[in-house]
C-alpha cells in the first residue's frame, strides 16, 4: 500500500519530544547556544520531512482515483475503554494534516532561527528552547491525530505548552497572570469539547476520524434520531466540540486570554498565538466537517455565526488598542472569525465546498503573514523597548528590513492584490456571499477595518517623528532578518498556490475562478482603509482625537474592549470566588465540622454530667444496687401479674 | 512460606531490627533496606503474576492460601491476590519506600517513629491480600490505628485535637463497618450450612434483599468514611494538617484507597441489589464530594489544606465510579485510586519539603521561590499538572476511564451527575494554578529565602520515584488498566447475574 512509504512522518513528532526531552532534561547543564541548536536542529529535519511527505502525498500517493484519500501510516493502541472505544496513537495524512504539517514546521522553524537573536542573553534560554520543542511536538501530534481523543490528548498538551511559555518570564506578575488565565479560560472550553467527544462516542461507538467522517456510513443516524431540548443529540454534541474549538481559538466570548497571552515573549506569540495553535479550533471543524456538515448543518449555523460576529468585534476593539502586540492579537481573532466564517458557511462537496477551501486557504496565507507581523513588531520592540505605539515613530530609518517586511504582511492581511491575503479572503468573500448576504457585507466591512488598524499601526510606528530613544534604534540582527525575509517571501507567493486543487471538503480536486465583483469590492474598501489611516496618521494632526471625541461611547467601549474581561472578572471574583468557594470553605469548616464537634462536645458534656454516679463509695453502690433490685422486683410483679 | 505473607512478614522483620537500634542514622537506613527489599519483591511478584496469567492460569485469585485460625466461627487466613489488589499493593510499596525518604530528617524518637510507620503499612499490605472479612478488618484496625500516635507524637500544630478526631471519626466508622461485616456474615449461607468470612465465597451466593438494604448503606458509609464521603470528610483536612510529612502521604496516598477498595470490593460487590437501589443517594453526596471539594481548595492558603480538599475532590471521583456499575467505571475507580495515590504521595512529599525549608505552609507568605529550588518547585508544577489531569501523567488516564464508562449510563440522573463531576476538573486547574502563581512565581517574597537550599538526595530519590511513577502510567498505561479490566471479568459477571 502507500502507507508504508509515509512511515517515516512518524519520526516528525517523534524529534520534537526526544529534543525536548534532552534539552528539558539536562537544562541547565547545557550551554545555552547548545540547546537552542539542538532544538532548532530538531525542527529543520522535522521540517524537511514534513516538506518530504507533502511533495509526496499532493503530487503523488495521495491521489488515488481522481480523489485526494486518507492514509493512515501508523496506528498504536494507546489505552483501551471498551472493544470499540479504544484511545489509539496514529499519524493521519489527508490534505488538510500534510498542509498544517507544512505549516506548523515551517513557521516553527522560523520562530526557533528568530529566537537567537531575540532571546539572546535571557536568562532561561535552555527552558525556552525546550517549551519550543514540547510545543512543536504537541501541535505536530494535534494536527496528525487519528481520533479525537488523540486530538484530545494533544490539544491539553499545546495548552500546558502555550501555559508554560506565556509565563515563561515567571518574575512577572502580569506574565503568570496572563498565563494562568489562559489556561483555566481553555480548559473552560475544553470541558464542552471533552464532553461532546464522550456525546458523539457514545452513540457512534467510536473515536476515529475516518469511520465518523464517511459520507453515507450511516454511523451518524442514531445520534442524529435521538433529540434532546429540540436539538438532535449530534448538534448537541458538536455544538460542544466547538466549544472547545471556539476556546482555543479564542472566539467571542471565549477570546479574553488571547490578548492577555501576549506577555510572553514575541515569537511565542507568532508560532503558538498567531499561526499554529490558535487555528487549532478551525483545524478542528475542518476535520469534523463532513459530521458537521452533514449530520449537524444546524451546528455549522453556530459556527458561522460566531465566526462572523467575532470577526466583527475583534476588529472594531483593534482600531484603538495602542499597544502594537495586542492590535496584532485583536486582528488573530478577527482573523479566525473569517476562517470560522467560512467553514460556517460552507457545504459538503467539491465546488459547493467552497467556504472549506477559502477557510484552509486563509489558514496557510494568514499563518505566514500574521507570524510575519508579529515576529516584525518583535524586532520593533527590540529595537525600542517598549510595547507601545506613543514611544515609536520614524523607524523606517531606522529599521530597513523590518520595515519593509512589516510593509509586505500589512499589505497582504489588508488584502491588497497580488499578495496572499488577497486570494483567501476574495474566496472567503465569495463563499460568504453564497450563504447569507449579511455574511458577506459584514465580512466586507472587516476588511476595510483590518486594512485601517493595520495602517494605523504602520504609520505610527514607522512613519512620523523620531521619539526619544534609549539608544539608536537597531534593525534586526542576521538570524531575525533570516526569519523576517523568508515569511515576507512567502507572504508573497502562497496567494498563488492553486489552493483548490489540493484541498476540498470532499476531497476532489476542482478549480476555482477570481470572483471579480467581490475582488473589487474588496480591494476598494481596503484601499479607502488604508486611505483613511494615512489621512488620519501621516499628517500631523488632531483628527483621531477629534474623531474619537465625537464618538465618546463606541470609542470608550472599543477601547475598554467592550468590558468583556469585566464581566469575567466580575464572574469569577464576585460569583465563584465570594459566592461559593468562600461560602463552601466556610461552611465547611463551621457547620459540617461543627456537627462533627458538636456530637464530641455534647458526649463530652453527657459524661461530665454522669461522671459523678462513677464515685467509687461503696455505699452508694449498695444504695443503688438495693433500689434497682426492688425496682426491677416491682416491675416483674407488675408484668407478670 | 507463600509468597503473599512475605508481604507482612518483611515489614515485619524490618520493624524487629529496627528495635535493635536507637541511632537514626541506622535506624532510617534499615527502614530504606526494609522497604526496598518490600518494593522489589512486590515487583518479582508482579512478574511471577504476569507469567501466570500468560501461562492461563485464570483463577480469580493467584497465590492463594488458606489456613483456618478459629475453626468455630470458620476464620480463616485466607489470602489471594488479582490485577486489582496487585496493583494497590504496588501503590503502597512506592509510596512507603517514598515516605521513608521523606522522613530521612526525622531524628526525634526516630525508632518509634519508623516502626510505627512501618506498622502501619504492614496492615495496608494485609489488607489487600486478605480474603476474609475478618482478618481484613483485623488488618484495617492495624493500620488506622499507629496513625494516632503518629500524628500526636510527631505532629504539628493542634497535634492531638487532629489526632483525637481523626481517630474518633475512623473509630466511629469502624464501628458500622463491624456490624455490617457481622451482618453479612451470619446471612452467608442462607440455605443452610457454614456460615463463611471468604468474600469470594459470599459474592457466589444471593444475599437476601432485606439484609442486603440492611447491611449496605453501612458497611458503604463504614468504609466512605475512610475515603472521605461527603459529609464525614472533615478528619481529613485537619488530619492532614498535622500529620508529619510521611504519615500524610502514606495515608492520603494508601490509606483512604482502603476505604475505596471497601466500598467496591465489599459493600457493592457483596450486596448489588441494595447498591443499586441506594445509588443515587450516595451519587448525590460522591458528586457533592468532588465539586464542594474542589470549590473548598480554592478558598484555602495552607498548602496541607488544599491538597486534603483536593483529596476529598479526587475520592468522590473514585466513590462516583463505584456506583455506576460498570465494567468501565470500576477499572477506572481502582486506575484513579492508584493515580491519586501516588499524586497525592508527591504532593504531600514536596509540601513536607517546602515547609522544612521556609517554615510555613501559608502560600502567602511564600512568593517567588521557583527561583530558589528550581528542583523542588518544578516538582510541584509537575504533580499540579498531574493532578489536573494532564495527558500524560496518570490521571488523565484514570479520570477519562471512568467519565467513559459512566457515560455509557445513559439514565439522565446518571449524565447529569456526571457533568457535574467532570466539571470538576476544571475547578482543580483553578486551585493547582493559583496556588502555583502565589508560592512559585512572581518576584521573591522574602529575601531570607535567598539562601534556602533545593532539593537533597533523599529528596530527589523520594520525588523522581514518584514522578517515573506516575509519568510511566500516563504514558503506558494500556497493561495496567488491561490487566484492571480483565480482572474484574468473574467479579463483574457474578455482580450482573446477581
Amino acid at each position: 500500500m502507500h502507507t508504508d512509504m509515509f512511515s517515516y512522518t512518524v519520526w516528525i513528532p517523534l524529534i520534537l519530544l526526544a529534543a525536548f526531552l534532552l534539552v528539558g532534561l539536562l537544562s541547565d547543564k547545557l550551554k545555552p547556544l547548545v540547546a537552542g541548536l539542538i532544538s532548532t536542529a530538531a525542527i529543520l529535519l522535522a521540517a524537511v520531512l514534513a516538506y518530504s511527505a507533502a511533495a509526496g502525498y499532493f503530487f503523488g500517493a495521495g491521489l488515488q482515483d481522481g480523489h485526494y484519500t486518507t492514509l493512515i501510516p501508523f496506528e498504536q493502541l494507546w489505552l483501551r475503554f471498551t472493544d470499540t472505544l479504544v484511545i489509539k496513537m496514529g499519524i493521519l495524512l489527508d490534505p488538510i494534516s500534510v498542509m498544517m504539517l507544512v505549516v506548523v514546521t515551517t513557521v516553527s522553524a522560523m520562530v526557533h532561527i528568530y529566537s537567537f537573536g531575540y532571546m539572546k542573553g535571557e536568562k532561561g534560554f535552555q527552558r525556552y528552547y525546550a517549551f519550543l520543542s514540547l510545543f512543536s511536538f504537541s501541535m505536530l501530534g494535534l494536527v496528525m491525530a487519528t481520533n479525537l481523543f488523540q486530538m484530545y490528548i494533544f490539544w491539553e498538551l499545546v495548552g500546558v505548552s502555550s501555559y508554560l511559555l506565556i509565563g515563561f518570564y515567571y518574575q512577572r506578575p502580569s506574565a503568570v497572570a496572563a498565563s494562568k488565565k489562559a489556561f483555566i479560560v481553555t480548559r473552560f472550553a475544553d470541558l464542552g469539547f471533552l464532553i461532546g467527544i464522550l456525546l458523539l462516542s457514545y452513540y457512534t461507538r467510536t473515536f476515529d476520524f475516518m469511520t465518523l467522517t464517511q459520507p453515507n456510513s450511516g454511523i451518524l443516524s442514531s445520534a442524529a434520531g435521538v433529540s434532546f431540548m429540540g436539538a438532535s443529540v449530534l448538534t448537541w454534541a458538536l455544538v460542544l466540540i466547538f466549544m472547545g474549538g471556539a476556546g482555543k481559538s479564542a472566539m467571542f466570548p471565549l477570546h479574553i486570554w488571547l490578548p492577555d497571552a501576549m506577555e510572553g515573549p514575541t515569537p511565542v506569540s507568532a508560532l503558538i498565538h498567531a499561526a499554529t495553535m490558535v487555528v487549532a479550533g478551525v483545524y478542528l471543524v475542518a476535520r469534523l466537517f463532513a459530521v458537521y456538515a452533514l449530520g449537524a448543518p444546524a451546528a455549522l449555523e453556530v459556527v458561522a455565526f460566531i465566526g462572523a460576529f467575532t470577526s466583527l468585534f475583534a476588529a472594531i476593539i483593534a482600531i484603538t488598542q495602542t499597544d502594537i502586540k495586542r492590535v496584532l492579537a485583536y486582528s488573530t481573532i478577527s482573523q479566525i472569525g473569517y476562517m470560522m466564517l467560512a467553514l460556517g458557511v460552507s457545504g459538503y462537496g467539491s465546488e459547493a465546498g467552497l467556504g472549506y477551501t477559502a477557510s484552509m486557504f486563509h489558514l496557510f496565507t494568514h499563518a505566514m503573514f500574521k507570524a510575519l507581523l508579529f515576529l516584525g513588531a518583535g524586532a520593533v520592540i527590540h529595537a525600542v523597548h517598549s510595547n507601545e505605539m506613543t514611544d515609536m515613530g520614524g523607524l523606517r530609518k531606522h529599521l530597513p528590513i523590518t520595515h519593509f517586511t512589516f510593509l509586505i504582511a500589512a499589505l497582504a492581511i489588508s488584502g491588497i492584490p497580488p499578495l496572499a491575503g488577497f486570494f483567501s479572503k476574495d474566496e472567503i468573500l465569495a463563499a460568504a456571499h453564497g450563504h447569507y448576504p449579511l455574511y458577506f457585507w459584514s465580512g466586507w466591512f472587516v476588511a476595510g477595518l483590518t486594512a485601517f488598524y493595520m495602517f494605523r499601526l504602520y504609520f505610527r510606528v514607522f512613519w512620523g517623528e523620531d521619539r526619544q530613544y534609549e539608544h539608536k534604534p537597531h534593525d534586526a540582527p542576521p538570524s531575525m532578518a533570516i526569519a523576517l525575509i523568508f515569511l515576507a517571501l512567502a507572504s508573497v507567493v502562497v496567494g498563488f498556490i492553486p489552493f483548490s486543487h489540493y484541498v476540498s471538503a470532499n476531497g476532489e480536486p476542482y478549480t476555482t475562478h477570481m470572483h471579480w465583483q467581490v475582488a473589487a469590492l474588496s480591494v476598494a474598501i481596503a484601499v479607502a482603509g488604508i486611505g483613511l489611516a494615512a489621512w488620519m496618521y501621516l499628517r500631523p494632526g488632531t483628527v483621531a482625537d477629534r474623531l474619537a471625541a465625537a464618538m465618546p461611547g463606541l470609542y470608550k467601549w472599543s477601547k475598554n474592549k467592550f468590558y468583556i474581561d469585566e464581566i469575567y472578572l466580575w464572574v469569577t471574583r464576585t460569583l465563584i470566588f465570594k459566592g461559593l468557594a468562600w461560602p463552601i470553605a466556610w461552611f465547611d469548616r463551621h457547620v459540617v465540622d461543627g456537627t462533627m464537634n458538636g456530637m464530641a462536645w455534647a458526649t463530652a458534656q453527657v459524661s461530665e454530667k454522669i461522671k459523678g454516679l462513677q464515685s467509687g463509695q461503696l455505699q452508694q453502690y449498695a444504695y443503688a444496687m438495693v433500689l434497682g433490685a426492688v425496682a426491677f422486683l416491682l416491675l416483674l410483679l407488675y408484668w407478670g401479674a | 512460606m507463600d509468597r503473599l505473607s512475605l508481604l507482612v512478614w518483611v515489614p515485619v522483620i524490618t520493624m524487629i531490627v529496627i528495635s535493635f537500634f536507637k541511632d537514626p542514622k541506622k535506624v532510617r537506613l534499615i527502614a530504606a533496606a526494609g522497604m526496598a527489599v518490600q518494593l522489589v519483591q512486590i515487583i518479582l511478584l508482579m512478574l511471577a503474576f504476569f507469567a501466570e496469567r500468560q501461562a492461563g492460569n485464570d483463577a480469580e485469585m493467584l497465590f492463594f492460601k488458606d489456613i483456618a485460625w478459629y475453626s468455630n466461627l470458620n476464620i480463616h487466613y485466607t489470602v489471594g491476590i488479582d490485577g486489582i489488589s496487585l496493583s494497590l499493593i504496588l501503590l503502597t510499596g512506592i509510596v512507603i519506600f517514598t515516605g521513608v525518604f521523606a522522613s530521612w530528617e526525622i531524628t526525634d524518637r526516630a525508632q518509634e517513629f519508623f516502626i510505627t510507620l512501618i506498622l502501619l503499612a504492614t496492615g495496608v499490605f494485609g489488607f489487600f491480600i486478605s480474603l476474609d472479612l475478618f482478618t481484613m478488618f483485623l488488618f484495617y484496625e492495624l493500620a488506622v490505628i499507629p496513625m494516632y500516635l503518629l500524628i500526636g507524637i510527631w505532629g504539628s500544630g493542634p497535634k492531638e485535637y487532629s489526632a483525637m478526631k481523626l481517630t474518633l471519626m475512623l473509630m466511629g466508622a469502624s464501628a458500622l463497618l463491624l456490624v455490617g461485616l457481622l451482618g453479612i456474615y451470619f446471612n452467608s449461607a442462607p440455605d443452610g450450612g457454614p456460615l463463611t468470612f471468604n468474600y469470594i465465597e459470599i459474592s457466589k451466593i444471593h444475599l437476601p434483599e432485606a439484609v442486603q438494604y440492611f447491611f449496605f448503606p453501612l458497611t458503604f458509609v463504614g468504609f466512605g468514611v475512610l475515603a472521605a464521603l461527603y459529609p464525614f470528610h472533615t478528619w481529613s483536612p485537619d488530619g492532614h494538617a498535622s500529620a508529619p510529612t510521611a504519615v500524610s502521604m502514606l495515608h492520603a496516598g494508601v490509606l483512604m484507597k482502603l476505604g475505596g477498595y471497601g466500598a467496591l470490593r465489599i459493600a457493592v460487590m457483596l450486596m448489588p441489589q441494595a447498591a443499586h437501589e441506594m445509588a443515587w443517594i450516595f451519587i448525590i453526596l460522591a458528586t457533592i464530594g468532588a465539586v464542594y471539594g474542589a470549590l473548598g481548595a480554592i478558598a484555602q492558603k495552607d498548602l496541607k489544606y488544599i491538597n486534603a480538599y483536593s483529596s476529598v475532590s479526587h475520592l468522590g471521583l473514585i466513590l462516583f465510579a463505584t456506583l455506576i456499575f460498570n465494567q468501565v467505571a470500576f477499572e477506572g475507580a481502582v486506575l484513579q485510586m492508584i493515580s491519586h495515590g501516588l499524586i497525592t504521595a508527591l504532593f504531600f512529599a514536596l509540601i513536607g519539603m517546602i515547609y522544612s525549608r521556609t517554615h510555613t505552609r501559608n502560600i502567602y507568605e511564600m512568593g517567588g521561590i521557583m527561583k530558589v529550588m528550581p528542583v523542588l518547585g518544578t516538582a510541584y508544577m509537575v504533580a499540579g499538572f498531574a493532578s489536573l489531569g494532564l495527558p500524560g501523567f496518570s490521571a488523565f488516564v484514570a479520570e477519562m476511564t471512568i467519565f467513559v464508562g459512566s457515560f455509557q449510563n445513559s439514565a439522565l440522573f446518571v449524565r447529569v451527575a456526571t457533568i457535574l463531576v467532570i466539571s470538576s476538573i476544571v475547578i482543580t486547574a483553578v486551585y493547582i494554578l493559583r496556588a502555583a502563581a502565589i508560592m512559585l512565581y512572581g518576584p521573591l517574597r522574602k529575601q531570607e529565602f535567598e539562601l534556602l537550599p533545593d532539593a537533597r538526595w533523599y529528596d530527589k530519590v523520594a520525588v523522581f520515584i514518584l514522578i517515573g511513577a506516575i509519568a510511566g502510567m500516563g504514558m503506558f498505561p494500556n497493561w495496567l488498566a488491561e490487566m484492571i479490566y480483565t480482572d474484574f471479568t468473574p467479579m463483574f459477571n457474578r455482580f450482573i447475574a446477581n
